[in-house]
């Protein structure tokens, strides 16, 4: 299989040092098909190891390895180097999250905001012995919203969370309309509560960015406005 | 210093399994905290695709099924190698599992009767496979993740074990190394839950993430826990050319064909009465038969073909599949057929363990692909997976909260110091070497041994020569080097130490597999192409010897009533 050399620019930051963030060269010859995930596996394996990211699944569902290649946010594991127009990448952390070590950033804030908007569902009454029985017409709705695998693509592009850290952002206002919307769920009332705020359904700028980046298709910002629409009756 | 931080229940393992022995662990009135290397959420347990089964009876060709016709199939389907009352319990189990599943919020497709969806899955007698669209391991993580975070359930995230502790024979906790920091500290507990995930990065060609090195399973059997059939490894039929990555089952579920590279459907030949629906053992071999007879693409691959349902149908049940063909292969199902090729894809085998989880190391659980129930025996069928985790990660959630206390505290406490010590003393010594082979060589030599000489086609010449150089390979590893010594985020420190157990479930898996002379379900000697049940009707035992090398012992198979048949399809 024919190889082309690649000229990867990976930002490198190491916080506790007190160091700035520097950009690293690394040079490579991949053959078509290897993606920034497999490249940067390359490197840590056989150039330096010392580089920090973060990976599980390698086949965009387990959401670890967002990051920044050539400015854009994507899965590195389904960015492939060869589509990428050229053969100098670059390669850095996602935005608007702290960066602990090179591409990894905390996650744990991104976490914490989805735990705010309760993310379970909430069934009016007990259990049935079997399943709860769902027209299948009621079922369409919520179902891309449970498609998030919480790799912060989104948080990383929306303009507030950018400006404002106390914003729920994209993926938790995303999963909250998943709950609101399950036509097996009884606590709408306390869920709308939630998200009732500037730092809730409000703060989005109505931009599109994250509907447009998911790489599972959720549309937050869909998802935003009709949450607006169910609270607005009770002004 | 010694931290001491202690739970009635550790569980090592954030996946399905792990999960959901957490939040039976919670329910049944124990402490418990889930530790992971990664976040729970980025386990492989999301990455599976196609379903979970239990006798519902809720597709309409599926009135008649029972839990009985379900712990039959997947007897047979096992090749008689399950434990037939503990696949019994798998089949009882199931139904309750599910339904739970979905009371807590699990999003499985509907019938237009509001009922679960089920649809048909290779070696079953009904459709009795739940699913969420092709997302079905997403949905259900993703779900006891929410249950977990609704009751509270401490997560140590990104914590890497390095060791189960025991002092007299008994599990006591585990030392892990912070991979965010470097730090190395201990977790007491009165009972430790393994539920680590399956191995298949032993191999070249696998559908297995990254992390799916069997660390925890290493760990396990280094604590005294015995490996059971560890020789028996599915290749699942479809992976997609290139990166080996999972196309479902269910694709053929909803009637996909296989196609060589004459275009012809070829499943006739190999199992003539379900055709692309035969167990995964037969129809791994019948796609890799075709390509080595000149009849796959490139001598690699065959086509899955499902343009034939449509545009509507494939947007509607297989999504995921058609995203991952075009973002990985470049291929849109709907236009063009996607290319597929048999690769690793799960471990039947694992730490031996009874229906409660129990190993042979008292105060030590296992659940999940790196435990050995055994369920599934020399080959699983498709559903029985997730299945599973759900159910006897729900028994062994139970059982721990049983066992726990009665620990002595002060002698536990100081077997876990001097374990603190012992493992600081090899993870140092391990960082502060610089000078010799890296990792990566030896795992790749590993991984092309593994795939090359203990792969779908077995013979006695392949197999010594992969014991031969596995042991090669042990001897390069003693001079293992790490390329830096810093202390966060130092994955290659985590590799090189992660190596040294995967080479040791490899050699567990190859010497199995070369003393076991007959072929059985995932096992398949070329030498030996039937089943000998006079001989081998029995369960290979793999105890770690004082030297680390293993010592393969047998055990007899726990019969139910149910006779052994020759499998026919």
């Amino acid at each position: 299989m024919p190889t082309k050399r690649f000229t990867l620019s990976v930002k490198r930051h190491d916080p506790p040092s007190g160091e700035p963030p520097r950009f690293q060269e690394y040079e490579l010859e991949v053959e078509e098909g290897v993606t920034v995930l497999e490249a940067l596996l390359r490197i840590q394996a056989e150039q330096d190891g010392t580089l920090a990211f973060r990976y599980s699944c390698r086949g965009a569902v387990c959401g670890s390895c967002a990051m920044v290649a050539n400015g854009e946010v994507s899965l590195a594991c389904r960015t492939q180097l060869h589509g990428l127009g050229t053969d100098e990448i670059t390669v850095e952390p996602l935005p608007h999250l702290e960066v602990v070590r090179d591409l990894v950033v905390d996650m744990d804030l991104f976490l914490e905001k989805n735990i705010e908007v309760r993310p379970w569902l909430d069934p009016p009454g007990p259990d049935p012995p079997r399943e709860r029985l769902v027209d299948p017409s009621d079922w369409t709705e919520a179902e891309p919203y449970t498609n998030c695998i919480l790799c912060a693509s989104c948080h990383a592009v929306c303009p507030v969370t950018g400006r404002d850290p106390a914003y729920l952002g994209p993926a938790a206002l995303a999963k909250h309309y998943r709950f609101l919307t399950d036509a097996r769920d009884g606590a709408a009332e306390e869920r709308l509560a939630l998200v009732d705020s500037e730092v809730g359904v409000w703060g989005c700028d109505v931009v599109w960015n994250c509907s447009k980046i998911c790489p599972k298709g959720v549309r937050p910002t869909q998802g935003i406005l009709t949450t607006r629409e169910r609270v607005k009756p009770k002004d | 210093m010694t931290e001491i931080s202690r739970h009635d229940v550790l569980i090592a393992g954030g996946g399905l399994a792990g999960l959901r022995a957490a939040v039976q662990v919670h329910d049944a009135g124990g402490t418990v905290a889930v530790i992971s290397k990664v976040y729970p959420i980025r386990s492989h347990s999301g990455a599976a695709q196609g379903g979970v089964n239990a006798s519902l009876g809720n597709h309409p060709e599926g009135g008649d099924d029972s839990w009985k016709g379900h712990a039959f199939d997947t007897i047979k389907g096992s090749d008689y190698l399950a434990d037939q009352p503990r696949a019994e319990i798998l089949a009882q189990d199931a139904p309750e599992r599910v339904f739970e599943m979905e009371h807590w919020g699990a999003y499985f497709s509907r019938f237009p009767d509001g009922r679960i969806a089920q649809r048909p899955f290779g070696g079953a007698g009904f459709p009795r496979t739940c699913y969420a669209a092709d997302r079905t391991g997403h949905q259900l993580l993703h779900t006891l993740w929410e249950q977990c975070l609704k009751r509270g359930i401490t997560f140590l995230n990104e914590w890497f074990v390095t060791r189960i502790v025991t002092h007299d024979g008994r599990a006591g906790g585990v030392v892990a190394l912070h991979v965010p920091s470097g730090r190395i500290r201990t977790f007491a507990a009165d009972v430790v839950i393994v539920a680590g995930g399956g191995y298949g990065r032993v191999f070249a060609k696998t559908t297995n993430a990254y992390i799916n090195t069997g660390s925890l399973t290493a760990a396990a059997y280094r604590a005294g826990a015995r490996l059971e059939d560890m020789e028996f490894i599915q290749f699942h039929p479809t992976t997609l050319y290139g990166t080996n990555i999972l196309m479902t089952e269910g694709v053929r579920g909803e009637g996909g064909y296989l196609l060589n590279a004459e275009g012809k459907r070829f499943m006739d030949r190999y199992a003539p009465s379900v055709l692309e629906l035969a167990p995964r053992d037969i129809v791994a071999r019948a796609i890799q038969t075709e390509i080595d007879e000149g009849r796959g693409l490139e001598d690699e691959y065959v086509h899955l073909d499902i343009r034939h349902l449509g545009a509507d149908v494939i947007k509607e049940k297989l999504p995921g599949i058609r995203q991952i063909a075009m973002d990985f292969a470049g291929v849109d199902p709907i236009e063009e057929p996607i290319p597929v090729q048999p690769g690793q894809h799960y471990s039947m085998g694992g730490i031996s363990c009874d229906e409660n989880g129990e190993t042979d190391v008292p105060g030590l659980l296992a659940a999940g692909e790196c435990s050995c129930v055994s369920v599934h025996g020399a080959n699983r069928l498709g559903g029985n997976s997730l299945l599973e985790t759900l159910v006897f990660g729900k028994r062994a959630g139970d059982r721990a909260v049983e066992i726990a206390g009665g620990v002595s505290e002060e002698a536990m406490t100081g077997a876990l110091a001097d374990a603190l010590l012992e493992e600081r003393d090899v993870v140092g010594k391990l960082r502060g070497r610089t000078d010799g082979e890296r990792q990566i060589e030896i795992r790749r030599d590993m991984q092309r041994t593994m795939t090359d000489r203990v792969g779908l086609f077995r013979d006695q010449g392949r197999l010594a020569d992969a014991v031969r150089e596995l042991a090669r390979l042990r001897t390069r590893y003693r001079r293992v080097a790490v390329g830096s010594g810093h202390a966060a985020f130092n994955y290659d420190l985590i590799d090189t130490f992660e190596l040294g157990g995967m080479l040791e479930l490899a050699e567990v898996t190859a010497l199995g597999a070369l003393v076991r002379e007959e072929s059985r379900g995932g096992h398949w000697r070329t030498d030996h192409p039937k089943r000998d049940d006079r001989n081998w009707l029995k369960h290979t035992m793999a105890t770690r010897g004082r030297a680390g090398q293993p010592v393969i012992d047998y055990e007899d198979v726990l019969m139910a009533g149910y006779e052994p048949m020759e499998r026919k399809y």
